[in-house]
């Protein structure tokens, strides 16, 4: 039961279909309190689709999701804030829970933007707001935290910086972290488990089995791969234009 | 020194105003003003049949409205048309049928215009009390979905992720919607009502920069819109829900001398 305990969320063969296609199929994943489970693969994957099926914001078409996480708190990929609403960051931070003043200031200072608490949403730059949205899911201490590709448009020392806090945010407040991210360098040294998607789990497991595996580095390319691993294994099955296993 | 309808319509229509302040802030952040014609158009439809059948005005047309709310939800699923060409179809044909249904009911005096553009002498002490017990009603119920509706409103995803449960609430306000509606028609007419609801939250954006702000400022507004507009409309004989509207516009134009200033100051 010890091991259940730590246990957030479980999919098992869960897949999404839109007008008869498939988008994603035969995912199954588990995340656990405390650790960090990275999606990554090429656009069109299904990691944005694989994280939503996770927060229960899209159904599963098959299979089974077990959610046993209390409190989710969600970065995604792309937001855009209707400029018809004047919203400050302040009121951003209280958007689906009340947080009192102190806890904004101080989860807006992790991540470096303090000083913007009142300025207008929609005249924050993009970087900016990537690190209002990830300050707002921290504020929300969740024990589970979903962050769809979270440093986008933020500065090269902003990204180093942010994946750090993710990574410390982690240990401190014991959350499981479901992360999406083009950063391999992170993703291969910071995580403790590496999904690699193509419309199906082309392999997943820990960063040191993973980079050694053949699947990666058909998807990722040698060069990347081998920046990264020194290894080498046979293919053992290849993709067609749509990301399914060609036979 | 006033009248007794007078005092009542002002009564009635400052209750109208205080509803439609938030409601009217959620129509133009969620750009639902279209929408929100679509229910109105179809509330000439609920006045007739609640004529033909002797039912309550105001239970009618939130009756006709929610239907056609939920209508052109399923028809969204069902049709490739875009939201825009479904909200027309509506509330033209509903419009229609309301207008057709009048000509059947030609053994009733009608008063066409009343309908439409709203007639303060028709206000009574009932609709006084249907009115602010409604109204507060459809607070209350804003007040509690209040969270779940304005984070939505920002972001579905973010708002549906950490459990707020979206489309409960994008349901309830659809009703909300309907509600005010059917509270508003006789004070302001079928065809002017969305106007109370956009205007005075329009007047608002211009002058606020919080969610908040926005709201009282609508709220103030739109209640110095309908006291002004009555009286108006008390003094030169017009119709009470234009003049409650020409009444608004002009606020409107007054609003957005601030932001002409902080233009004219920021290019220096």
């Amino acid at each position: 039961m010890n091991e259940n305990n730590n246990l957030l969320v479980r999919l098992k063969d869960c897949g999404v279909q839109k007008s008869s296609k498939w988008i994603v199929k035969g995912i199954s994943l588990e995340i656990h309190k405390g650790k960090i489970v990275t999606l990554i693969g090429p656009n069109g994957s299904g990691k944005t689709t694989t994280a939503k099926m996770a927060l229960n914001i899209l159904k599963s078409d098959e299979g089974s999701i077990e959610n046993y996480s209390t409190k989710m708190a969600y970065v995604p990929q792309k937001i855009s804030i209707d400029w018809t609403m004047p919203l400050r960051v302040i009121d951003f931070m209280n958007l689906t829970s009340h947080i009192n003043k102190d806890e904004i200031i101080e989860a807006l200072e992790l991540t470096g933007v303090q000083h913007l608490i009142y300025n207008e949403i929609h005249n924050l730059s993009g970087g900016e707001f990537q690190r209002v949205l990830i300050a707002r899911a921290i504020a929300k201490k969740p024990d589970l935290l979903v962050l769809d590709e979270p440093v986008q448009g933020v500065d090269f020392n902003g990204e180093i910086a942010l994946y750090n806090l993710i990574k410390e945010i982690c240990t401190k407040l014991n959350c499981g972290i479901l992360l999406i991210s083009h950063d391999l360098h992170f993703v291969m040294s910071a995580t403790d488990h590496v999904i690699c998607l193509n419309g199906h789990i082309c392999c997943s497991g820990s960063p040191k089995s993973i980079v050694k595996n053949s699947s990666y580095i058909e998807l990722f390319g040698e060069h990347n791969a081998a920046t990264l691993s020194l290894y080498q294994h046979e293919h053992d099955h290849s993709h067609q234009t749509d990301g399914s296993v060609k036979n | 020194m006033f009248d007794d309808f007078f005092i009542r319509a002002l009564v009635a229509g400052v209750g109208i105003a205080i509803v439609a302040g938030p409601l009217g802030c959620l129509v133009i952040w969620r750009r639902l003003s279209y929408f929100g014609d679509t229910l109105s158009h179809s509330a000439l439809l609920g006045v007739t049949l609640a004529y033909s059948f002797s039912l309550n005005i105001a239970f009618s047309v939130f009756v006709i409205s929610a239907v056609v709310a939920l209508l052109l939800v399923s028809l969204q699923k069902r049709t490739k048309l875009a939201g825009d060409s479904l909200l027309g179809l509506l509330a033209h044909s509903t419009l229609a049928i309301g207008l057709v249904l009048i000509g059947f009911l030609s053994y009733i005096r009608f008063d066409l215009m009343g309908l439409l553009f709203g007639d303060i002498l028709a206000v009574t002490t009932a609709d006084i009390g249907l009115v602010w017990i409604g109204g507060s009603i459809i607070l209350i119920i804003l007040y509690f979905i209040w969270k779940s509706l304005f984070s939505a409103t920002v972001n579905y995803d973010l708002s549906a992720a950490e459990g707020m449960r979206p489309e409960v609430s994008n349901f309830i306000f659809t009703l909300l919607l309907a509600g005010v509606i059917a509270l508003s028609i006789k004070m302001i007419g079928a065809l002017l009502i969305t106007g109370l609801l956009l205007i005075p939250a329009a007047i608002a954006r211009n002058i606020s920069n919080s969610p908040r702000q926005m709201i009282v400022i609508a709220i103030l507004s739109g209640i110095l819109s309908v006291v002004v507009g009555l009286f108006t409309s008390l003094e030169i004989n017009t119709s009470s829900g234009p003049s409650i509207i020409v009444v608004a516009l002009i606020l409107f134009i007054i609003s957005l001398v601030p932001l002409e200033i902080k233009g004219q100051l920021q290019k220096r």
